[in-house]
């Protein structure tokens, strides 16, 4: 039984991108989970039960029965393309990769990393756009070093992954940079299997090569690539906006460190890049003493769960740096929880305060009313951010 | 309160090691949890709480009633 009117399940309020349309928030009053129709781009418009309360979403996800499904195209070597056994035997071989150890010892190279990217805005001057100068560059850099990818080889790699981020190209100019980039790891990995360097693409190879065809490897680099690429600029771009349009908020992040934890998490659970989970109930489950029946698609607002009044006793509709970190589900929860989050943390963790320290004066080149938002695509974050200072 | 961990739960993100560095930690090799104190002393009490309920794989039970074995 599917809603007359369906909720758009990604959509975000008019004139307030970073909310919640109003229907995530009556869909989360309701008692009833709702069956609404989802328009996707990707696969179609399906119908899938909406969960938009903060608990509800944490049980769907953490629910054995609940599966990726066919909610994503199958890549080998994907994370997002496995469930069960398969996804755990996978995921083991890159989860010593992505530890709170293993981010604090790259917290080095992403300062470096940094650094590189502000002398760049430095370079181009006022009305600098910090999303090609700063908000993309990093998280290429970073995850050029977990691929190892050669010096030699980096601007080219950037340019590929900048492209893939523009959606202004055509989708001719998308197929070939996709399968450019495809090619390019197909060779790199061919590079480890001869030498395996001392990243994670390497270890991997190293460690577990002999189970792995070259694709389901290469198909490790590129989830690699995707998942620690447009995220992350997503997030850094949105979270930058989001503190110029809060001064106040913005001086606790450039001038009190101890604050700098906290205040990641939050704008983590205002921003909420991946604002939906898509998936589907390999089994019934419950909810709530509600069933969700088998093959049912199922998709998790995290958005509105992550504003989720009933879960807390704060105003969560408002950004606050300094309040008591708040639970969220930004990183997703279960089993396909992102592998990568310490590794994120750490990037917003140096890269905020970074860049306000170094441009103290830091304001928006154009009114934040005006600036280009991106709503519609998976992953939510800001076309262009040009700054003054 | 005393702690107990199930490895073959574990996921390996490492929100327990995040949040309660005292008390948890995780193994190199594949980022599995480990327990560094099954019996944390009172400070520890609210980080492991948090940890546990942020724990994407309930790998982490807690016995809040049962008190460290050389209090007793």
């Amino acid at each position: 039984m599917t809603d007359s009117t369906a909720i758009p399940i990604g959509g975000r309020a008019a004139g307030c991108p970073f909310a919640p349309v109003p229907e995530l928030y009556e869909a989360q009053k309701d008692e009833e989970l709702r069956r609404v129709t989802v328009p996707s781009p990707l696969l179609g418009d399906f119908d899938a039960v909406v969960v938009t309360r903060y608990e509800d979403v944490k049980s769907v996800l953490a629910d054995d029965q609940l599966r990726m499904g066919g909610s994503m195209p199958y890549q080998a070597g994907n994370l997002l393309s496995y469930d069960g056994p398969e996804h755990s035997r996978l995921r083991r071989m890159l989860t010593g990769s992505f530890t709170t150890k293993r981010a604090r010892e790259l917290r080095p190279q992403i300062e470096g990393v940094v650094e590189s990217a502000l002398d760049t805005v430095a370079q181009a001057g006022q009305g600098a756009d910090l999303v090609k100068h700063f908000c993309t560059p990093i998280p290429t850099l970073v995850i050029c070093e977990l691929l190892g990818v050669p010096y030699a080889d980096r601007e080219d790699f950037q340019h590929r992954t900048a492209v893939a981020l523009d959606f202004n190209t055509s989708r001719e100019v998308q197929m070939r940079q996709a399968a450019e980039m495809e090619a390019y790891m197909a060779g790199l990995v061919a590079r480890h299997r001869e030498s395996p360097g001392d990243n994670v693409l390497g270890r991997v190879v190293r460690d577990f090569g002999g189970e792995l065809t070259d694709s389901e490897l290469a198909g490790i680099g590129n989830m690699l690539l995707i998942a620690g690429h447009e995220t992350i600029a997503s997030t850094l771009s949105a979270a930058i906006a989001l503190l110029l349009g809060h001064p106040d908020q913005l001086a606790v992040v450039r001038d009190d460190p101890s604050a700098t934890d906290g205040a990641v998490e939050e704008l983590l659970r205002y921003c909420a890049p991946a604002a939906i989970l898509p998936r589907q109930a390999a089994g019934d489950i419950c909810v709530r003493d509600q069933k969700i029946k088998e093959d049912e698609r199922v998709v998790a607002s995290v958005l509105a769960a992550n504003r989720d009044l009933g879960a807390a006793d704060q105003d969560l509709d408002n950004l606050d740096v300094r309040r008591p970190v708040q639970r969220h589900l930004t990183f997703g929860f279960g089993p396909h929880q992102c592998l990568g989050q310490q590794l994120a943390r750490m990037e917003l963790r140096v890269a905020l305060p970074a860049l306000f320290t170094r441009f103290p004066t830091l304001r928006p080149a154009v009114p934040l009313d005006e600036l280009d938002y991106r709503t519609n695509a998976l992953v939510f974050g800001v076309n262009a951010l040009p700054v003054t200072w | 309160m005393r702690i107990e961990v199930d490895e073959s739960r574990c996921f390996a993100v490492g929100n327990c090691a995040l949040i309660a560095p005292a008390v948890f930690d995780q193994r190199d090799e594949d980022g599995t949890v480990t327990l560094l104190d099954a019996t944390p002393p009172e400070r520890e009490h609210e980080p492991v709480r948090a940890a546990t309920l942020r724990c994407p794989a309930s790998a982490i039970a807690l016995h809040e009633n049962e008190t460290r074995a050389h209090d007793e």
